[in-house]
């Protein structure tokens, strides 16, 4: 067997899918794109309700298409995604194609996961689950809409087992070797997804599915909430990790240069793992029932994940300009021209870390101990991951379907579309500028998030809010516009493209000849696993005894919709 | 593993700052008493909290020179006492709970901040220095009369 190419900086073979992967990952894609579609749609009526602008029809609630927009955006777009992703850049960068036995157990997966999709979705749509995608118990939607979720956690599980099985293939077939840097985020990811929905799956099967059933009374609030954050916070890194294999793997390629270091990229994915799990709590710094050593202790290493980001705008950074200089850009800046500005592949992307630089400082503002008082629960948090979910995860995730699509589909990714998907970013970001920023100026002037249009009885300072809410309006529109043009681009590039017997590549960065090997300690998991639930126990053992051993009274169930 | 030494310049500085942030925010803590809202205290079962005490006289009462605790029940849509008055200068040290699910109580302009849970007491403290009217609202999602849930505290002048 060869050495990878990530090793010997070799360009990988020219590489055609297998029509059994194929099809597997267009279907992944599919479910994703239709959720953005759905999930956009909730969107837009959710912030002109907000805004006054309309009152919605047909007895529609805000909260309800809140609920959807929640769950279809945030689990179900990202989710799919991000399986597909995985499944393309592990067939292509370990030996082709994916392993035979591991495919059966991705589609059962893959029908886990629609089937409970749908059941969620239906029950969203029935009424029966307005409880917005955080479903804070004593709220109580129906069983199915719990049962929906576990099916869709549960599927994800066997997702990630066939990213393991294709890892582990992989290792034993090359033996002594370092695995592709794409394999290995992938693996890290899943390693992540895995130990963090742990929580909320005990959440979610031991206390939520037989409470609604009504076999138990009561629930325990403080644990519910302590059990979701475990997971929450993760799940956001569970978004962002695959927007980094991005930026760390193909964007190299798509530029033109190379990944300068094999090592510090997958140490940065480790750090990551161990700092996004055992930090929940900081979504909780304003509740009661947890002591505040403990909430201080989390917010240290919520903080701790600094490292790893510094790292990445260093890694990003650096590739860039070696990029620009490889090809005799002269002077401090010259190789900033040389950068492909208008290739959809790298120009979005780009968009996505700009907007991050000020999605990240809003982070370490509402993470910080104190000042969260100051924007808890209000607008600063929207605006905050409509910045860094929507936009910064995103945006990279429209660009990886910009190509990725094409090349499933064996067609053309068009200049004419590459300048309408270019057209698109502009569009997403003008929007967002509108919507986001404004919502962290109007949250700092204290209006509340999740709420729908209110004037409190009149009261000074809700009017005093009442022109931002018009442009944040607009802003939405703004992006539920781009939001149809990116669905418009990926069917075209599915159905309408030129056809081609050579389609584009799945771009993977080669790794700088001057790089040193990775060291073994890299790859040894059972230290890093071990590590990140030894972190997790020292941040949450305590506090979650003293929350099982010593409960408040449970509350009843209650359905105020 | 080799770290380019611009690369390690700017951990090095990145890695300083933020042990310079967790000191301060520590210190303002640990030393200052500046913690977040908290309460380690419980209630009876959420649905008979109006039957005990100290809920079941919630409202204001004054515990000494310009120094209130006001003991707060919510519920689906609105909480109890609705409104309070209060001098300019008053000290008010907040009790609050939930008689059925989560909801907030959150004073925007102010740092009064809290999660109220049934089955837990959330407490804060804040000084009304200002005269006005405030407002009061809830601030998570609670039922379908979430934006509607609201209460006042009228500070007076001198």
């Amino acid at each position: 067997m060869a050495k990878t190419a990530n090793e010997t900086g070799e360009t990988l073979a020219k590489h055609r899918y297998d029509e059994r992967d194929r099809r597997l990952i267009l279907a992944h894609v599919g479910v994703s794109v239709t959720a953005l579609l759905i999930g956009a749609v909730a969107g837009l009526l959710q912030v002109v309700e907000r805004a006054g602008w309309i009152r919605l029809p047909g007895g529609i609630n805000y909260y309800q298409m809140l609920t959807l927009h929640g769950v279809l955006l945030a689990l179900v777009f990202t989710t799919f995604f991000i399986f597909g992703y995985l499944y393309a850049g592990l067939a292509r960068t370990l030996d082709g194609a994916l392993v035979s036995a591991s495919r059966k157990w991705a589609w059962i997966g893959y029908g886990m996961m629609t089937f409970g999709t749908l059941l969620a979705a239906a029950h969203i749509l029935t009424h029966e689950a307005t409880v917005l995608y955080t479903f804070y118990p004593p709220l109580q939607a129906a069983p199915g809409f719990y049962i929906g979720l576990a099916l869709l956690v549960v599927g994800s599980w066997l997702a990630s087992a066939v990213v393991i099985i294709n890892y582990m293939q992989w290792r034993r077939r090359n033996k002594g070797e370092s695995s592709p840097l794409f394999a290995y985020m992938g693996l890290v990811t899943v390693i992540l997804w895995l130990h963090a929905s742990l929580y909320v799956a005990i959440e979610v099967v031991v206390q939520l599915i037989p409470w609604s059933l009504g076999w138990v009374d009561r629930v325990n609030v403080a644990l519910s909430r302590t059990l979701f954050w475990w997971f929450g916070h993760a799940l956001v890194y569970f978004w962002l990790l695959p927007a980094y294999i991005y930026w760390y793997v193909n964007i190299p390629q798509i530029i033109g240069g190379k990944i300068f270091s094999s090592s510090l990229p997958r140490l940065t994915f480790l750090l990551l793992l161990l700092f996004s799990i055992p930090v929940g709590f900081h979504h909780q710094l304003s509740d009661p029932g947890i002591e505040s050593f403990w909430k201080f202790l989390q917010v240290t290493l919520t903080m701790a994940v600094v490292v790893p980001t510094l790292m990445t705008a260093f890694a990003i950074l650096a590739t860039f300009e070696m990029a620009g200089r490889d090809k005799g850009a002269k002077g401090l800046f010259g190789w900033v021209k040389k950068l492909p500005w208008k290739d959809v592949r790298f120009f979005t992307p780009f968009m996505a870390m700009v907007i991050f630089i000020a999605g990240g400082a809003g982070g370490v503002i509402m993470a910080s101990y104190q000042l969260n008082q100051l924007v808890h629960n209000t607008w600063f948090i929207t605006g905050h991951f409509h910045m860094t979910l929507a936009s910064t995860v995103g945006l990279t995730y429209f660009a990886a379907l910009y190509w990725m699509i094409p090349i499933l589909r064996h067609r053309k990714l068009t200049p004419g579309i590459n300048r309408l998907g270019i057209i698109q970013t502009v569009i997403w970001t003008i929007g967002m500028l509108l919507m986001s920023v404004t919502m962290h100026v109007v949250g700092l002037m204290g209006a509340p998030r999740r709420s729908s249009f209110s004037t409190y009885g009149g009261h000074e300072i809700v009017s005093s809010w009442m022109p931002y809410l018009q442009l944040i309006s607009v802003g939405g529109i703004l992006l539920f516009v781009a939001i149809l043009l990116a669905v418009y681009l990926f069917i075209h590039l599915w159905f309408l493209a030129p056809k081609t017997d050579r389609p584009a590549d799945f771009p993977i960065g080669v790794v700088s000849e001057k790089a040193s090997q990775p060291p073994r300690i890299l790859e040894r998991w059972s230290v890093w696993v071990g590590l990140s639930v030894v972190l997790s126990i020292i941040a949450y053992a305590v506090p979650l005894a003293d929350m099982l051993l010593n409960p408040a009274p449970g509350a009843l169930p209650l359905r105020p919709w | 593993m080799d770290i380019p030494r611009y690369e390690r310049l700017w951990l090095g500085i990145g890695i300083g700052t933020l042990i310079l942030f967790l000191f301060i925010t520590g210190f303002m803590g640990f030393s200052m008493g500046l913690h977040p809202t908290d309460g380690m205290k419980k209630t009876v079962e959420p649905e008979k909290v109006t039957q005990s005490p100290p809920f079941d006289h919630p409202g204001l009462r004054r515990i000494g020179p310009d120094e209130y605790v006001l003991t707060s029940v919510s519920y689906v849509f609105g909480y109890d006492p609705m409104e309070v008055t209060v001098p300019a200068g008053a000290k008010v040290h907040f009790r609050a709970t939930s008689r059925d699910v989560v909801h907030g109580l959150y004073i925007p302009g102010t740092t009064v901040n809290m999660m109220v849970e049934p089955g837990h007491i959330t407490e804060q403290t804040f000084t009304f220095n200002k005269p006005g009217e405030y407002l009061v609202l809830c601030h998570e999602y609670c039922g379908s009369g979430h934006h509607l849930m609201q209460g006042r505290i009228f500070v007076t002048g001198e």
